[in-house]
């Protein structure tokens, strides 16, 4: 086993909204009018079953309640457990799944104000993702906007199964919002289900859904990097969240080879996609897709060539790894540091404000 | 393995030997050249409707290829009509000078992807006939593939045992992308019909099944369908896994052709780790989900991955077996893999001779 170093950055907790009603308290009149009069239910999505085993680890699952739904547990599970500095909290409540997108909007400003106040003012060493209302550009900029000045937000958070391929140009506004408010853009598994969670169409069981995560997050680096996102916006930083990584030195020899067969389809990719995701991409640890011997994982990174592009995750409270092994065996000391501290510190900059303005 | 890499790809290995071409596209040189094996009902129907499929172009790709017909600059044949329609120019260019023992044909411009069934059924049987007419039976080292109306089960499983045990095919043959994923029921009585007669399913990259190209939707760029296909193809082999087909049809091979294979190991990986967690969700599933892929799978190699390292390949390699893959150029299209440059040098001679023919021909039943 390889022990975690103290004053890491966990960059993947989930904290749970209860249900939907959790969030009428952060919504106006007619919002909260909308949920009680039409009898909406809870909005949870079939990319996360509660009861599913991979939506919590069995010693993580509650009594009662949804499991990353208290605070105590997640302070005693994970964050006084690995004994991290800064935890960033991606809640993956299914505000994306509605086709209004008033709706969404609206959800998605309750669940920032929710997680604003129930997690972010309860624990000095909570950050926050902006939840953003995707279907609307322009209402996306500005939830990011009214967010941002909160400067415990680090992050802006998109699903990886939307309504669009990332790169499109409609989306550039949010990333150029972004880029100037020094939040960081982070990409996580999980569907709308506005489109198939496939790209050959519905499979039949929930195993599926959770494989093709990995591929969505490939299908989405080749959208952003040949629309020439990071061309616009050199230091825009993306983080791929449970996306696993495993996957990404095969996936980039590909790449790489047919950018060099037909790059005059898009001239304005001024990198190499292998620089790019070396320079602007970064992956969360958790999930670790490979056997569980220190050999195989150490050529894995080997073929990835960089030591810069992991950054430490629990996950929690889904079930990726057991006891206190969420590292991986095997790695070196200098690595454990990149991947638990320097990485994250390089990649979400507005971390560096908070270290630099609270005591 | 004990293999030495040089920094740059070498040109100068040469394939002495005999090799397989398990990835060849042979083209029509009209298209009226399928009318004799077509009843007459259905050219009226091709002159009025054309071809409906799963997409809005009445012709050509929906997303426009890089050169025409996605081909070699140098393949157009000299007496005219498209690359990869003229047997003795790919004699001349592919077959003589690459000594190619076993050329496997994978026609793609059939009936599969079509809407119409009847339709697509008339112009597989077509295709199938025609790769005999014009191809098999011109030249012995030319195997073909059946194509199948690839949506309606029935009448694809009935045109796949209609041609039992003619030695001209020796596979059947799938596009990647259908209306659903290649693991639901409604494609078993293929898989059924294959295992029956014996003949590995190829499942090819291409093909469109009215899904967008990613779970979020249609991206924009040809190279995005181009390296897409090795994101459909994991899912098409995860559903094919998790659907339990390999345990209903045990003797089922497949090969998955032009979609790569450097991504094997980690969707194994992946698939295995969730199996642990969710097996309770199918529970038919009697092995560990990456047993059923060493077993039931081989893979075509072009286009191969191009790492910065080539001993990076290499390891992929043998994370996925040396007698699991077959040598394949792709001819006439643009990424042909040369086949003097693929391997470097200090592979092991039993490797090597596996990579270009044996596999082939073991999988295959070629003596």
């Amino acid at each position: 086993m390889t022990s975690p170093l103290p004053g890491g950055v966990d960059c993947d907790l989930h904290p749970a909204v209860p249900h939907l009603t959790s969030l009428l308290p952060y919504m106006n009149d007619y919002w909260r009018d909308q949920v009680t009069t039409r009898g909406m239910t809870d909005l949870v999505s079939q990319s996360y079953p509660t009861n599913s085993p991979i939506s919590s680890r069995p010693d993580w699952r509650p009594g009662q309640g949804k499991p990353g739904s208290d605070l105590a547990d997640m302070q005693k599970q994970a964050l006084d457990r690995f004994g991290v500095r800064y935890g960033i909290c991606n809640p993956l409540y299914g505000v994306q799944m509605v086709f209004s997108e008033d709706m969404q909007d609206a959800f998605c400003r309750a669940l920032n104000d929710w997680l604003a106040k129930e997690w972010l003012d309860k624990d000095a060493r909570l950050r926050g993702s902006i939840v953003i209302p995707a279907q609307s550009v322009e209402k996306s900029v500005t939830e990011i906007e009214r967010c941002a000045s909160d400067k415990r937000f680090v992050q802006v958070l998109m699903l990886v199964m939307g309504d669009m391929p990332l790169g499109k140009r409609a989306y550039w506004p949010i990333y150029a919002a972004a880029e100037r408010l020094g939040l960081t853009i982070g990409i996580h598994a999980g569907s709308a289900y506005h489109n198939p969670p496939t790209s050959v169409g519905w499979g039949s069981y929930h195993i599926e859904d959770y494989v093709a995560q990995a591929t969505a997050f490939q299908t989405q680096l080749t959208s952003l990097i040949v629309e020439g996102v990071f061309a616009r916006h050199p230091n825009l930083k993306m983080v791929m969240l449970e996306s696993g990584f495993t996957w990404l030195p095969a996936y980039l020899w590909r790449l790489h080879k047919f950018w060099r067969g037909i790059r005059m389809e898009t001239p304005w990719v001024d990198r190499a996609p292998l620089e790019i995701v070396r320079s602007n991409i970064r992956f969360s640890l958790q999930p670790v897709d490979a056997p569980p011997d220190p050999a195989t994982l150490n050529r894995l990174f080997d073929h990835m060539q960089s030591d810069e592009l992991l950054l430490f995750s629990t996950d929690y409270p889904h079930w990726q790894f057991d006891g206190d092994e969420v590292l991986p065996p095997g790695l070196s000391p200098d690595l454990v540091r990149k991947i638990m501290i320097d990485n994250p510190l390089a990649t979400y900059g507005r971390l560096e404000f908070a270290k630099e303005t609270t005591p | 393995m004990n293999v030495q890499f040089r920094p740059e790809p070498s040109a100068s290995v040469g394939v002495k030997t005999a090799i397989a071409d398990c990835d060849i596209h042979p083209a029509r040189a009209a298209n009226d050249e399928l009318y004799p094996f077509m009843a007459k009902r259905w050219h009226e129907h091709l002159v009025a409707y054309g071809k409906q499929a799963y997409h809005g172009m009445m012709e050509g790709p929906p997303y426009p290829k890089a050169q025409p017909n996605a081909s070699r600059r140098d393949a157009w044949p000299p007496e005219g009509g498209p690359q990869g329609s003229s047997l003795s120019f790919m004699q001349k260019q592919l077959l003589d000078p690459y000594n190619v023992a076993l050329g496997v044909l994978n026609p793609l411009n059939s009936g599969q992807g079509l809407r119409n069934q009847d339709l697509a059924g008339a112009i597989c049987s077509a295709i199938n006939d025609w790769q005999i007419e014009k191809w098999t039976s011109k030249d012995s080292r030319l195997k073909g593939s059946i194509v199948v109306a690839n949506e309606d089960g029935v009448s694809a499983a009935a045109e796949i045992r209609k041609r039992a045990g003619d030695k001209n095919f020796v596979q059947v043959l799938l596009l990647s992308r259908n209306v659903e994923p290649l693991g639901q029921r409604r494609y078993w009585p293929i898989y059924e019909a294959a295992a029956e007669i014996g003949l590995p399913v190829g499942i090819h990259a291409f093909g469109f099944g009215g899904n967008p190209l990613t779970p979020s939707g249609w991206p924009s760029f040809y190279i995005e369908e181009m390296v897409g296909h090795a994101q459909c193809q994991q899912t098409v082999l995860a559903s094919l896994v998790l659907e339990g087909v390999f345990e209903r049809y045990p003797k089922l091979k497949m090969v998955m052709i032009e979609a790569g294979f450097g991504w094997a190991p980690s969707l194994g990986w992946r698939l295995d780790k969730n199996f642990e967690r969710l097996h309770s969700e199918v529970p038919y599933l009697k092995r560990k989900p990456s047993e059923y892929i060493r077993d039931h799978i081989w893979w075509t190699t072009q286009p191969m991955e191009d790492p910065e390292r080539r001993d990076h390949l290499f390891q992929v390699i043998e994370w996925i077996g040396w007698d699991k893959l077959l040598f394949a150029t792709d001819y006439p299209h643009w990424d042909f893999d040369e086949p003097s440059r693929v391997l470097p040098a200090g592979v092991s001679d039993a490797n090597r001779e596996a990579f270009y023919l044996g596999n082939a021909k073991k999988l295959y039943g070629i003596a």
